[in-house]
Parts: C-alpha cells; structure tokens; sequence
C-alpha cells in the first residue's frame, strides 16, 4: 500500500489535465463505450442544470492522518492544501447569502484544519439547520488534542459522517491502511458514548461503505443490513444510516484502477449500469462544492479534476447565486460513477 | 474464430443468445431474474448457492460472474470457499456413493 500521495510520489495522475485525458481517450476516444454526454443526452435531460441550492460543501483541505487506496481526493499527511481563516470569513459571508440548508465539511481530514472548531462554531451561529461532518473516525484517537471531538460535535448538534469500508478487519485495513479498523472501532465507541448513533438521542451518526476494490456497491439497505447486524454482534456498535457510495475513477482510485489493469471492465460495468433515474437526481444539481482556496465546483469529484463552475460567478468571492442557479453543469466519464445502478452521492443511493 | 473455448468477454454477450430465438431467450431470461430476487432466501444467500454450483458445473463464465456478485454483496472470501466445499463434498459424495451400486454388482457377479 502507498504511504504518500500521488502529488508526492510526482505520478502523472496527480495532474487532473492528465486524469481528464485518460478518461477521454481510451475505451472512450475508440468509440468503444459512448462518452457520458452521448449517454446522458439520450434521457433528454442534458445538460445538467442546477435545483435549488441545498448543501454547500466546503473541502477544509487535502491534509489527512490517512493514505487510502481509494482516495479521490489524494489527500494525506503529505499534503500542505488548508483553507485559511480568512477564506472561512468568505464561506461564512456565503452560508449568509445562500439559500443552503446544509454545510458539508469535508477534506482531507476536516478536523486537522487548525480553524476548524473556530468555523464550525461561526457557522452554527450563522443559523445552518444541518451540519455534516464527514469524519475518517482515525482522527479521534490520532492524537490526545481529538479526543474530544465527539463532545464538541455533539454541543453543535453536528451530523457525523464516518467512512467505514467494512464490518470486518480485513477489507478495511487493506483499503485504508493497517491498524484503521480497530482505530475506527475505537472512535465509533466513542461517538456512542457521546450519544451518536443512540436511539431518541438525536445525534446523527451515519456509515459510509464504499467498494475495497474494482466493484460496484450493491443494494444499500441489504448491506445496512448486514452493517448493523455484525457491528451489534462484534462490538456493540450502533449507528443510523449507511450510505453505499460508489468509487470514481479519479486520483488513487484511478491509479489502482490502471495499475490493477481493471479500468477498462470497471469502466464498461459503470457505463452498462447508467440509470436515467439515478441520472435525475445527482447530487450536483442540488450542491456546490467549494476547495480550500474558496473556488466553486459542481461537486467535491470536479474539484478535483479541476472542472470549475460553469459562471462568471466562480470563486466565494464573487458569489452570486443568480448565476450560478442558470450555469450547466461541467460533466466527463468519471460521472458515471453517480448514475450506476442505485445511483451514488455523498448522502449514498439516489434512487 | 477463438483458439481458446472460453472467451472472458463472452459472458458480456450472454444477452445475445436471445437474438436467435427472441421468445425462448426472453423467458430464460425472465426466469432467470425472478430467481434471483429475494424471497424466502435472501439474495446474499442465493449467491453462495450461485457460485457454489458454478463450481460444481465449471463454469467459468459463472465464476467470474458469482465471485463479482458476491464481493459487491459483501461476501467474504471464507464464506465463498465454504459454500465452494460444499459443493465439492457433494460432488465427491455423489462420486462415492456410486461406489455402493460398485458393491451390489460386484458382490451379485461375485461367487
């Protein structure tokens, strides 16, 4: 398994013009399977333009305690990426002038950002109604100075998000790296006992499975089933919610895609899997994603291709939601990872 | 034409074989989905049963096809090599439990 991040290791994946052109040529450029605009043109609804505004996401960086195979992101302790207190003063002056409901802290490990609790408790007295955080769970037990942050999550009636592969040890470790699994179980005892996941304790916990390997997720509710089932049964683990989140072919997944020599199967799987249904409701027509350096993105995957919004309006500077609510939205093949099947999002299946 | 038998990419193709007999293949099909919905067994258990007797038939094509359906659904590897034993016990069963029709000829032949 990798210890650095492809931008450290200086592979050619961590330049996005370079991911870009490998998912346009190939299967794709030879006309063997049909780009995603051919596909996505034939429902009738393309392009893409935006619903109503109802999360913003904001990506507080690309530094983790953490170097998944997975991860799209690339992000690891490698990586120097943080957004700066002062872009935080923007996204607060956005939150105020949006329409969005929801803010959906992400990374990297959002928490590693120096002025993380500082933002999140500006944002609370900014009136938002649901907090997400989206947690690797490591990062509780990563070092003393976290320990707390199942009860600061709770004060802000935070919703906690938390990536966990799998129920078993195995799959878990080999996708996100020896010893998370135990580490993620620790955390996970914690939040419980902060009341997360508890019944009628109204604090949010929920679970986030995505494939340990070139496959697809299957039926959400079966493997919810089967989440809570041996959670309870091994560990005495409650949570709410399990969202089956489908790998896209970007950064390290793209990487282990090619380097496994399974990127052509992975890709014809994804294409064969196209639902118009899933299609109506991606998560980019109701999201915006906003990088650490305050630019604006359909979503959290275009950010990292480097695909920014389609406006005038591009960076929290500039923000005007009139012109963004008529942009359309920037799409290539790696969007077939949120229309597969069930379909797949931050919040899991769409359908 | 192939110089092998087996072709992994014609499993993609498996759809085809109704565009010869559009009735037949649209109701092995049909057939075929229903089997596997969930219903009394749940659709995680019909797929150990899938791949056990992929084995048992050697299927290649079904292999590949179990094992993927299997990992999506959260299978373990363990639970995948027992429910392949199984197979193979019954396989080796109904070898040896010839062995007895073996004795009632052998001992009515026999002085």
């Amino acid at each position: 398994m990798q210890k650095k991040s492809l931008s450290a290791r200086k592979n050619n994946l961590s330049n996005p013009a370079e991911q870009l052109k490998y998912l346009s040529n190939g299967i794709f450029g030879a006309g063997e399977l049909p780009l995603f605009q051919d596909k996505a043109e034939k429902t009738g609804a393309f392009p893409l333009k935006p619903k109503k505004l109802e999360i913003l996401q904001i990506n507080l960086g690309y530094m983790c305690n953490q170097v998944c195979s997975h991860c799209h992101v690339d992000a690891g302790p490698d990586r120097k990426e943080i957004m700066t207190r002062e872009t935080m003063q923007l996204c607060l002056d956005v939150i105020k002038k949006s329409e969005a409901h929801t803010l959906d802290l992400t990374g990297g490990a959002p928490e590693m950002n120096p002025n993380f609790r500082w933002f999140v408790e500006e944002a609370s007295k900014a009136g938002i109604r649901d907090f997400i955080v989206r947690s690797n769970l490591t990062i509780i037990v990563a070092n003393k100075k976290y320990y707390d942050l199942p009860q600061f999550f709770k004060k802000h009636n935070i919703h906690v998000v938390s990536s966990l592969p799998f129920y078993k040890r195995e799959k878990t470790d080999r996708q996100r790296g020896s010893g998370v699994f135990d580490k993620s179980i620790e955390a996970l005892k914690m939040l419980n006992a902060a009341g997360y996941g508890k019944k009628d304790s109204g604090l949010k916990l929920d679970l986030v499975y995505n494939p340990a390997g070139a496959f697809l997720p299957t039926n959400q509710q079966a493997m919810e089933r089967d989440f809570k089932k041996a959670l309870k049964q091994d560990f005495d683990i409650d949570f709410n919610e399990l969202f089956c989140i489908t790998n896209l072919p970007i950064s390290r997944f793209l990487e282990y895609l090619i380097a496994s020599e399974n990127y052509e199967d992975y890709m014809t799987a994804l294409v064969e899997a196209f639902n118009p249904a899933a299609f109506q409701n991606v998560m980019c027509t109701n999201t915006l994603s906003v990088s650490w350096d305050g630019w604006l993105y359909d979503c959290d995957f275009n950010q990292m291709l480097s695909l920014k919004v389609d406006s005038k309006s591009q960076h929290l500077k500039d923000f005007e939601p009139q012109l963004l609510q008529k942009r359309e939205i920037r799409t290539s093949q790696h969007c077939y990872g949120c229309t597969a099947g069930a379909g797949s999002s931050c919040q899991g299946s769409v359908i | 034409m192939s110089k092998t038998y087996y072709d992994p990419a014609d499993l993609k193709k498996f759809g085809k074989i109704s565009e010869w007999d559009e009735e037949l293949g649209s109701k092995f099909f049909d057939y075929y989905n229903s089997v596997f919905e969930e219903g009394a067994l749940t659709a995680r258990e019909k797929s150990l049963i899938a791949l056990a007797v992929s084995h048992v038939v050697q299927c290649p094509y079904c292999i590949d096809a179990y094992t993927k359906d299997g990992l999506e659904r959260g299978i373990e590897k363990e639970e995948m090599m027992e429910a392949i034993h199984v197979g193979a016990a019954i396989k080796g069963g109904a070898t040896l439990v010839h062995g007895v029709q073996m004795m009632n000829k052998y001992n009515k032949l026999s002085m």
